[in-house]
């Protein structure tokens, strides 16, 4: 499929290189600045987190080793919460159901309007982009007596996907808005057509196809940004991960598992990016 | 369309309720003391701090995160370090919250004797709190102003140079002027965020209310019994009004911006 694009399209060009053309001592002093720089930042980005790697390794004895607090993980329970690894559980379940309505809901609608009703493209626009400027925290407010009344049908902490959608849906936009400009859906959709697909065949099986690095994207910002989430959840009095982690920390300050925990949600989140990035070369290398 | 129902039922309508709910009081009845409340000195206080805390934090975040970018920016496209950067900025930015304020706590040592050094000035208002904000205010400077040190091409480099201009004209009369509007731009975006950020100052400190974000998290918490849920809409109400004027600010700068970027 993505054959298709590449017909009468020239392969995009390398990007090209900044010091092109640059005298060797300029060259050679930005690249002494560059160092430096990364050193400072590294250092200072690093040394907190160094810290608490540090600390989710330390033992029973100050100073010692141990790796008790990463089996705690598995293990912990406190009264009053639900155990830890129940919230971890539920935690990558959101990530999951979050991800999958929000491609649900915003992919087709997004083609059905790039393809039929071009006028409503700023209204959605404006849609998507308006959480940045409704800040978590009003809308937890607001959202008070909506979720007294979906709480009434269930109490499951699964049911903050409903807001988390909304939460994600800026950075989903703009990630399948990019995917959706880099193909000339118009064209795909008329050839498609007039080869007898129906529409539901142009957006699922010619225009969706197109866009998988996009989905991607979308998908994996999505999932850092539930797994992330705390505001919402502690308003509304469910337990998510973060509000677990913050819970154990109140309860048993300086626990060792809220650090061990808190390593292992970085290093995930921080795995999930790096992957966000090397599709994004992959396609960079796809002509077209 | 699904997607409009859903949008309409869950940004628009609770949007709608806080306002709407603002301008009650707890029996229902129609009321401007939620708006008065807003006037008084202690709500005041609340509005200021915020206030201080985002102003201080964009600025560090800013200028930092301007510096970082363009290093970050003048690599490598495809380079292992512009990848690095990138992942790390995105998880700091948007996943940071209670996660950075335990690795802070972890930093400054949880147990009585510190692991590096015990430093109480960590939790001194806002310049303590600043240090934090920047871990996750740099962050998304680099994010939001890479593409516009992207957009610098070298070419306006190569033309300045070839009729005899130096490195400070350059960036005092093309590349600075060029870049302002973005910068200024994302220096309105980075100040909403702190506005609105509440996981890590609460994970942080949440004894001392500085914000309105915790003011807002205190007056709907029924523990202490004070629970007002129209107090809270209207300290809500008032955050929106701040930050729609923030955010306005910034769409028109970004119009600006994307004239020259493409």
């Amino acid at each position: 499929m993505a054959a298709i694009t590449s017909v009468g399209e020239t392969p995009m060009a390398a990007p090209a290189k900044r010091p092109v053309g640059m005298q060797g001592r300029r060259r050679r002093r930005l690249n002494l600045f560059r160092y430096v720089v990364f050193t400072v930042f590294g250092l200072f980005f690093l040394l907190p987190l160094l810290a608490l790697a540090r600390w989710s390794l330390e033992g029973a004895k100050l100073g010692s080793w141990s790796l008790t607090a990463w089996r705690q993980i598995a293990s912990y329970s406190n009264e009053g919460i639900p155990p830890l690894i129940s919230t971890v559980e539920i935690t990558l379940e959101l990530a999951v159901i979050t991800s999958v309505v929000m491609l649900v809901l915003v992919v087709p609608t997004m083609i059905w309007i790039r393809l039929r009703v071009r006028w409503l493209a700023r209204t959605m626009e404006f849609l998507c982009l308006l959480p940045l400027t409704i800040p978590a925290i009003v809308l937890v407010v607001g959202l008070g007596p909506i979720y007294n009344k979906i709480a009434h049908l269930s109490l499951s902490t699964l049911m903050l996907f409903w807001v988390y959608v909304i939460l994600a849906l800026p950075y989903a936009y703009r990630a399948l808005a990019a995917g959706l400009n880099a193909i000339d859906a118009t064209t795909l959709s008329e050839a498609a057509r007039s080869l007898g697909a129906s529409w539901f065949s142009v957006i699922v099986r010619v225009i969706m196809p197109n866009m998988w690095d996009a989905m991607l994207n979308a998908l994996l910002l999505t999932s850092a940004l539930v797994l992330g989430e705390f505001t919402i959840a502690f308003f509304l009095l469910y337990f998510n991960l973060q509000v677990e982690l913050y819970s154990i920390s109140r309860n048993t300050p300086n626990a060792g598992v809220i650090f061990s925990t808190s390593t292992a949600s970085l290093l995930f989140a921080f795995v999930l990016l790096l992957i966000l990035s090397f599709a994004r070369r992959r396609r960079r290398g796809i002509p077209g | 369309m699904p997607f409009f129902g859903y949008v309409g039922l869950f940004l628009l309508l609770p949007t709608g309720i806080v306002v709407w709910d603002a301008f009650k009081n707890p029996t229902g009845h129609f009321t401007l003391s939620g708006l008065t409340a807003l006037g008084n000195s202690q709500v005041r206080g609340f509005f200021i701090g915020s206030f201080k805390l985002s102003l201080v934090s964009a600025l560090v975040g800013a200028v930092f995160g301007a510096i970082l970018a363009y290093a970050v920016a003048s690599g490598n496209p495809d380079g292992v370090i512009r990848r690095l950067y990138l992942a790390a900025s995105g998880v700091l930015a948007q996943f940071g919250g209670v996660t950075l304020a335990f690795a802070f706590l972890a930093l400054i040592g949880p147990a009585p004797t510190g692991l590096l050094f015990h430093a109480s000035w960590y939790y001194s208002f806002p310049w303590g709190i600043t240090v934090i904000y920047a871990y996750f205010q740099i962050p998304l400077m680099v994010l939001v102003f890479l593409p516009a040190i992207d957009g610098l091409k070298v070419q306006w480099r190569e033309a300045s140079d070839s009729l005899g201009s130096s490195a400070w004209q350059y960036w005092r009369y093309v590349g600075g002027p060029l870049l302002l509007p973005a910068f200024l731009g994302a220096l309105l975006l980075l100040f909403a965020n702190a506005l609105s950020a509440f996981a890590t100052i609460q994970a942080w400190e949440d004894q001392i209310p500085y914000t309105v974000a915790q003011q807002i998290y205190t007056s709907t918490s029924s523990e202490v019994g004070l629970a007002n849920i129209n107090y809270a809409d209207a300290l809500a109400l008032g955050m929106v009004v701040l930050v729609a004027i923030v955010m306005t600010g910034y769409a028109l700068l970004q119009r600006r911006a994307a004239r020259w970027l493409r």
